[in-house]
């Protein structure tokens, strides 16, 4: 069967429809969803394929997260829309003290089949408190599975094996790629949660990248290799768990890494991956783990500030250059 | 309460120019000439004049995304605002805010919100600082109905309640949360009706006359500055504009907002008074159109002049001692 080309946004939809399908017990809560089929038309057609389990809430986010940890403690499996990733902060002690510990603090008594679905990433001009990158966060919560997808496949794939994970996932999508299209395999498919993707195999460096970052990898990786620099891109797809078997392969393979990623550098995911380069791989490395990120203030809103402050190609092209010339 | 016809030709004023300023940036963002998204107030007028035509350039308001027009109402300059609203770096916050973010210190505008809800525990605060501070200063929090249902909402009446805080929250039911009937939402059926739980007053108010905002906010703001503490007001009202500009508005019928927008208009309403009470003149009518059409004209020439903002500006008002 020949590849067919999705957008992100329809992946999305198409495994939520396969898994809704083929599980009952599947609904999707949050603001908004049923009216325009939720506020980026991610869930269009669904509400009408599936009445009632489309739930429209109140604007009540620590309500709804809390509610969506309660329904999954007790037989359910919710798809809770976040709205925007930033709104996670209305709902942190649900997120953090409940739905993240609930199943060790209760000795394993329950399970907590849920998934926050967040679209998060800037570059709309939507300002300071619609344009975060906050992954690291929720990284750094013990308890939460975190999946950070870029193509349409990998997003139909870790969508469905999140859903079906008896563990939190959030599972951020970057709104600037809902309309990115790529080619998704026909029929039922899962990519499992903690597998990373070599996107593009290359000897000169690795670049540890994911979100929308993984396609401005990919573009700073073609300007190069124009002069002859082959850069391995890695698209990590989970932060956690993580596969450090493909970053270490890749590393023993290169000897070089830039880490590229939209969120803030400072405390960001990429100072966990050095952390864990340096102390795993120390011997491998023929340059310092370089990070490119956010610069570390919040997204302002002007284009022209914006684009200051988010990572660009260049930035990556640049980056790639310095580890390898210093 | 009392209100002289320079009052009244004032407040209708204030609702032509928000109502100017408004057509004028939707039109603006149809252009593709304003970055991001933009929430508009058009239909909602009344509650921006009314309310903020009893409070002082010294008293505080906070607001929400759909704020344009209470910071027109409490004294903003407008060419500062289409600044704003473009990006630039004489805008208001330098073009870090945009519209969602939008602030003027000068007059009390503590500034727009682009989260919902985020605005009570900011006037809880203002308001906890005004008493310990022993001004006689009031605060002011705008807020939706789809707000009212955020815990913020229970939590700061609850508070500013038990502290008799000198605080006016001002709803604005505009019959929907993006795209969500408040009839749907809204446990109760009334934001004001949960003032009750409180025991504080709640008055629900004809949003859309401009002298019954007016008269109810006078109560309110007397009563907060008076020391005898908060209230709830909710102005009923309807917003014509999508939830955002470009919004496609399958939740409602177009024949639902022309109706309201020919029966129920604020500005309509309040400008017939004016011609019937004599307060108005047509003379007069046309030259105020003319005079604010010519400031909206200005203040977006100045914003499309004022400069782009440098990129070392992102790094700038993070911290006062970085
Ligand atoms: C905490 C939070 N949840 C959701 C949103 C997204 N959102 C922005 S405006 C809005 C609807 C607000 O409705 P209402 O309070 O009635 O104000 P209105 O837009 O009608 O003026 C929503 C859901 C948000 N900005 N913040
Ligand atoms: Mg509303």
């Amino acid at each position: 069967m020949p590849d067919r080309e999705l957008t992100c946004t329809q992946a999305m939809c198409e495994a939520l429809e396969e898994e809704m399908q083929r599980d009952d017990t599947v609904f999707i809560i949050g603001e908004d969803l049923v009216a325009h089929g939720g506020i980026f038309g991610q869930f269009t057609g669904l509400p009408e394929k599936f009445p009632g389990r489309i739930i429209d809430t109140p604007i009540s986010e620590t309500c709804l997260v809390g509610g969506g940890v309660g329904a999954a403690l007790t037989g359910m499996r919710p798809v809770v829309d976040m709205h925007f990733a930033d709104f996670v902060t209305t709902a942190m002690d649900e997120i953090v003290n409940q739905m993240a510990k609930i199943r060790y603090m209760l000795g394993g008594q329950v399970r907590i089949p849920m998934v926050l679905w967040a679209p998060d990433g800037g570059g709309l001009s939507a300002a300071a408190q619609h344009s975060q990158s906050l992954e690291s966060w929720f990284v750094h919560v013990p308890g939460l599975k975190v999946v950070v997808p870029s193509e349409p496949a990998d997003v139909k794939g870790l969508l469905k094996a999140a859903i079906r994970d008896d563990d939190p996932v959030v599972f951020f999508q970057h709104k600037r790629l809902f309309a990115q299209s790529g080619p998704v395999p026909d029929g039922e498919y899962i990519i499992p949660i903690g597998r990373a993707d070599v996107k593009r195999p290359g000897r000169d460096i690795t670049v540890l990248t994911y979100s929308r970052m993984t396609y401005h990898s990919l573009e700073a990786a073609e300007r190069l290799a124009a002069d002859g620099i082959e850069a391995e891109v890695v698209d990590l797809r989970t932060l956690k768990p993580l596969d450090f078997d493909t970053i270490t392969r890749s590393v023993q393979k290169t000897h070089k890494v830039l880490i590229a990623h939209e969120a803030w550098r400072t405390g960001g995911f990429g100072a966990e991956l050095a952390a864990r380069i340096g102390e795993e791989l120390f011997d491998e490395l023929d340059a310092p783990v370089t990070r490119i990120g956010a610069q570390d203030v919040p997204i302002p809103f002007s284009p022209v500030l914006e684009n200051t402050v988010l990572p660009q190609v260049e930035d990556i092209v640049n980056g790639i250059r310095k580890v390898l010339y210093g | 309460m009392q209100t002289t016809n320079d009052e009244k030709l004032k407040l209708l004023e204030t609702m032509l120019t928000i109502r100017a300023f408004e057509e004028k940036a939707g039109e603006l963002f149809q252009k593709n000439m304003i970055p991001g998204f933009i929430h508009l107030s058009i239909g909602q007028e009344a509650s921006a004049a009314g309310t903020c035509s009893v409070l002082r350039t010294d008293d505080y308001l906070a607001t929400t995304h759909r704020g344009h027009g209470h910071m027109i109402a409490k004294g903003a300059d407008l060419r500062r605002m289409f600044a704003e609203l473009f990006g630039r770096s004489t805008g208001y916050c330098r073009g870090k805010g945009g519209s969602m973010h939008i602030a003027d210190f000068s007059t009390g505008f503590l500034g727009a919100n682009g989260v919902v809800g985020g605005g009570f525990p900011l006037i809880v605060g203002a308001g906890l600082s005004i008493k310990l501070r022993n001004s006689d200063q009031v605060g002011v929090v705008f807020f939706g109905d789809g707000a009212a249902n955020r815990g913020t909402f229970h939590e700061a009446c609850n508070m500013a309640a038990v502290f008799k805080l000198p605080v006016v929250f001002v709803c604005e039911n505009n019959r929907y949360a993006s795209t969500t009937p408040a009839d749907n939402m809204l446990a109760g059926g009334s934001v004001a009706g949960r003032a009750c739980a409180y025991g504080i007053p709640g008055v629900s108010v004809d949003g859309n006359d401009v002298l019954a905002v007016r008269a109810a906010a006078a109560e309110a703001v007397a009563r907060a500055r008076g020391g005898k503490g908060p209230s709830i007001l909710e102005n009923r009202t309807y917003r014509y504009r999508g939830h955002y500009e470009g919004d496609p508005q399958k939740y409602r019928s177009k024949d639902e907002i022309q109706s309201a927008a020919e029966t129920d208009d604020p500005i309509e309403r309040f400008r017939r008074r004016l011609l019937s009470e004599d307060v108005l003149t047509e003379d007069l009518e046309k030259r105020l159109h003319k005079e604010i059409a010519a400031r909206i004209e200005a203040a977006v020439q100045f914003g499309l002049e004022a400069p782009e903002p440098q990129p070392a500006e992102a790094f700038e008002d993070l911290y006062v001692n970085p």
